[in-house]
């Protein structure tokens, strides 16, 4: 009795999140980028190879323990069994199977989706560089080329390959787009690598997606991806702001802060990040990182 | 003369912690009273606190464990109620500061305190009956194990009114942790509370190998031990293996703490990435050591209740060994988002999902154990099928998470939260339950109250799948772990379901303890007079409930796996009384208790940087060491005339049943 009102209500639990998926209209099941098409792909795929073992296991599971349940007179008992190479040799292979499979799918996702590896061949003109900085709390997007830089804001143009290379003025944090794919860490006095693109326009919402501290929930920033000439027509704009970033402005932003309203910076100093990871992540000239104690804008 | 400790420790306006603090205090003190008004101090003392028998210990680990597994929850249901009401603008009610402290105090007391202490605790019980011998090889190191245990947990439980806890989650990733980052005293709490239970944990790890390979009764060979023994030796053999590496980490972390050294920093050639590789590689082996022992309890629940021998131990050994020995290859599993480079994540994801492959095979031996086999649906049971359909889920998704590009966008979501949640709810929570229930007659003389077991788990269940379902769905929204706060409010009702699901798991927290007093006031109807309440097939059940203080009048001699099934069948297992010889038993120990007072004094002292006091509290544990090191009167002798009574009488109440 009771196994079966369990099997409905796994149904019913499986059939409710199927549903919510199907109408969540954003998030990693709705990628804008070939990146995150590709790893949506694998991770339906390998899931849908999984269930074709899973659904069966539970469904036996239920089955068995109900069947041979002690009081079902019809069930034929076999005390003493124990042992059957054959099933034995089934039940190794089956999983050996599966993860032989699916090894051969994270070996070719590994080295495809690679988040240094070039989108479109390497250094083409057509890609757009963007260095980022994580600090307490905001983020720091600098356009090396164009020499602004912008804080909680991250203006691409739209199907144009962008590589970016990150770094960070403080503590771990992740750089995460949920809808262009991959994440990857940003560590003081280290600099990773990260290629996105995306194909469709619109306003997608990035985030941390590591634990920073106090004010890691408002470590968001909208990724606009826009037509180049309107990404063109804002990199003038942006020109144009008088605040201009320089190593003494740096060490300012680099204190902690919270919930920061989106910024540009007209000027940026030359190589000014190459010289943050040098320094480890302080402000250049500096001697340790922002230390804490500092006021904290919001507190 | 104290330190960093002043009166501005104590949190007197912030009426949260406060309340909870008066709260607590006033339960404590509470008990105390209680316990001094029925003069049970004597008690307490004699039996429990200086006991160093395996039995005693056992259920005080599992006492820790329950009281702690409400500590944790308490936290649980904080956080998820914070996220119910803080969508959109909503703050909610937990400033960060308050719900930083809490997300890590949630996850180091559930996994230390809780699924450690609760295994430790099964094992500890469990193993030297079912190897057939009369104690753990080292008893007394076993009550000091214990009591180093507790003191983490009192010392992690002070930072709630004295201080605060670590703002950093539960692995207090650097640079984060560093002075520079958390000057404050969590972070430090954290680190010598889990310094002092670590050692503990370390010792009886030592203490249970050793028992295991060296202490089997006569004819146990490793062919023959129960399969509970072989996930135990498993998982003892990786904390021997895994806590060292725990140890080290902390104390390269503490050094940069206190001393100013350049281990984890940012500057001064630090490097945090070490300590990620390091922290992982001991928690990566971590979860198989809560795990394996849980496998061990569904192959003695399954087996013993369809009434058949667990289908191909062969392959359910192999598999315990293959998954010990593998779990020490996947720990960059958990950062494949460092930038590692393709063949390093190709390889580390493979290599995990290598596990899936014995860990599969678990699960069909359990089908087949139950296949052909005659059900009997007692709440162990109901724990055991609850856990492969649950676990299976969470398997999947661990192996969806070991592709290194699905990773890339799963990664510290609540998808992953839901994981690893599916698989330690699913998995160690659901076994320490299933345990709980099929050994507490054999520790207390009679059953737990059935039908209120099988409503606890059905409140598990449940509430498992609506806490955590919407938390996989959340996840890939693209909701990231640790929120204090979210902006899109469509999240929101995915977050209340996740809160009535917590909310069905605290119904089933309640009636543990109400099944625990049901089952205690109705004992008498509950008895378990023969010793082998569920027909067992292993040799705890051929031994009384509870069983004396030495375990088995006379060892017993094993002829072949499922030692007492298959002694049952050829009658006349009593034991002569002729065999009889007079045995010694370990003398009780205030050891243990004593060395675990000083700690918690070294301790804190160190939190607070009053060195004065830390200095005699290492003289005061140093100094209780020696001089029992100085005892010779260690063992009470027990009579043959007291053994010979012990067996008459269970055996006359066993023929009058």
């Amino acid at each position: 009795m009771s196994r079966i009102t369990r099997r409905r209500e796994l149904i019913g639990l499986l059939s409710a999140c199927a549903a919510l998926l199907s109408s969540c209209s954003y998030g990693v099941l709705n990628p804008q980028g070939p990146v995150g098409a590709r790893e949506k792909l694998i991770l339906i795929d390998a899931t849908t190879i999984m269930l074709a073992v899973v659904i069966p296991v539970i469904v036996c599971t239920l089955a068995f323990a109900w069947w041979f349940r002690s009081r079902n007179k019809r069930a034929r008992r076999r005390p003493e069994w124990q042992y059957s190479g054959r099933i034995e040799f089934v039940t190794w292979s089956i999983p050996a199977l599966i993860v032989l499979f699916l090894s051969g799918v994270a070996w070719i996702g590994s080295h495809d989706l690679d988040p240094p590896k070039p989108l479109s061949d390497a250094g083409a003109p057509g890609v757009v560089q963007i260095e980022v900085i994580s600090l307490d709390w905001k983020w720091l997007f600098i356009y090396p080329q164009e020499r602004v830089a912008a804080v909680n804001e991250l203006v691409i143009p739209v199907n144009t390959p962008v590589h970016f290379k990150l770094t960070s003025g403080s503590v771990m944090n992740s750089f995460f787009v949920p809808q262009l794919g991959s994440q990857i860490y940003t560590m003081a006095g280290m600099t990773t690598q990260l290629n996105l693109l995306a194909s469709h326009e619109g306003t997608y919402n990035g985030i941390s997606a590591q634990f920073s501290g106090d004010g890691f929930s408002d470590m968001r920033f909208d990724v606009r991806a826009v037509p180049s000439e309107e990404y063109k027509a804002w990199l003038v704009s942006a020109h144009a702001d008088a605040d201009h970033l320089d190593v003494p402005r740096y060490a300012r932003l680099a204190e902690p802060s919270r919930d920061n309203e989106p910024q540009i910076f007209g000027q940026v100093a030359a190589g000014l990040f190459e010289s943050i990871v040098r320094n480890h992540g302080a402000a250049p000239g500096a001697s340790g990182p922002p230390s804490p104690s500092a006021t904290d804008a919001s507190l | 003369m104290f330190g960093k400790l002043t009166w501005a420790a104590i949190p007197l306006n912030e009426p949260i912690p406060l309340a909870t603090v008066c709260v607590l205090v006033v339960g404590i003190v509470a008990v105390l009273a209680l316990v001094t008004w029925k003069g049970w101090w004597p008690y307490l003392w004699r039996e429990w606190i200086t006991s160093t028998d395996h039995k005693r210990i056992g259920v005080m680990y599992v006492i820790l464990a329950l009281v702690m597994l409400l500590r944790g929850f308490a936290d649980a249901i904080m956080m998820r109620s914070q996220l119910a009401l803080a969508a959109g603008h909503a703050a909610g009610y937990l400033p960060p500061e308050h719900y930083d402290q809490i997300f890590s105090a949630h996850g180091t007391i559930m996994i230390f305190f809780v699924g450690m202490t609760f295994v430790i605790g099964l094992m500890n019980f469990v193993l030297p009956l079912q190897l057939g011998v009369r104690d753990v090889a080292f008893p007394v190191l076993n009550s000091v194990s214990f009591w180093l245990t507790a003191a983490g947990v009192l010392l992690v439980n002070v930072s709630l009114g004295v201080g605060e806890f670590a703002k950093t989650g539960w692995l207090a990733y650097p640079p984060l942790s560093e002075i520079a980052y958390s000057p404050g005293v969590g972070v430090d709490y954290y680190l010598w509370s889990l310094q002092i239970s670590g050692l503990g944990t370390l010792l009886s790890g030592i203490n249970l190998t050793t028992t295991i390979l060296k202490l089997r009764a006569p004819g146990m060979s490793y062919g023959r031990m129960p399969v509970f023994c072989w996930t135990a030796l498993a998982s003892n053999l990786l904390i021997i293996a895994a806590f060292p590496i725990l140890t080290a980490t902390f104390a390269m972390l503490l050094l940069d703490r206190y001393l100013g050294f350049h281990f984890f920093t940012n500057d001064g050639g630090g490097n945090p990435m070490m300590y990620v590789n390091l922290i992982w590689g001991w928690g990566h082996p971590e979860v198989y050591i809560l795990i394996l022992p849980a496998f061990g309890v569904f192959s003695e629940v399954i087996a013993t209740f369809s009434g058949k021998p667990l289908f191909g131990y062969r392959s359910m050994v192999l598999a315990t060994m293959a998954i010990c020995v593998l779990s020490f290859m996947v720990w960059l599993h958990h950062f494949f988002t460092m930038g590692a480079g393709a063949n390093v994540n190709a390889f580390f994801g493979i290599a995990t999902m290598i596990i899936a492959v014995p860990t599969g095979v678990k699960i069909f031996n359990w089908l087949f154990t139950m296949y052909g086999g005659s059900i009997r649906f007692t709440a162990a049971v109901h724990w055991a099928i609850g856990f492969m359909v649950t676990f299976v889920i969470g398997g999947m998704t661990g192996v969806l998470m070991a592709i290194p590009p699905a990773d890339f966008v799963l990664h510290n979501s609540l998808f992953l939260i839901a994981h690893f949640h599916n698989v330690i709810i699913g998995g160690v929570i659901f076994g320490a339950m299933a345990g709980y229930s099929y050994w507490f007659p054999k520790a207390f003389g009679f059953r737990l109250h059935e039908g209120l077991g099988k409503a606890v788990f059905w409140c598990w269940f449940v509430g498992f799948y609506l806490a955590f379902m919407p938390l996989y769905v959340l996840g890939l929204m693209g909701a990231t772990r640790r929120m204090q706060h979210y902006a899109d409010p469509t999240w929101q009702p995915l977050m209340v379901v996740a809160l009535g699901g917590a909310a069905v798991i605290f119904i089933g927290i309640l009636l543990t303890v109400a099944q625990l007093v049901v089952s205690i006031r109705t004992r008498d109807r509950r008895r378990d007079v023969t010793g082998d309440p569920w027909s067992g097939r292993t040799l705890e059940w051929s031994v009384s409930s509870p069983p004396p203080a030495w375990n088995f009048a006379v060892l017993p001699t094993v002829g072949g796996a499922d030692a007492f099934w298959s002694a049952k069948h050829r009658a006349g297992a009593a034991v002569a009384e002729e065999r009889l010889i007079a045995l010694s038993v370990p003398k009780n120990t205030p050891l243990g208790f004593f060395v675990a007072f000083f700690m918690v004094i070294v301790g804190f002292s160190l939190i607070w940087h009053i060195w004065w006091s830390a200095i005699l509290g290492l003289l005061g544990a140093i100094a209780v060491c020696l001089r029992h090191a100085w005892r010779t009167d260690l063992e009470d002798s027990v009579s043959v005339a007291t053994i010979a009574e012990h067996e008459r009488a269970h055996r006359l109440r066993a023929a009058q049943a």
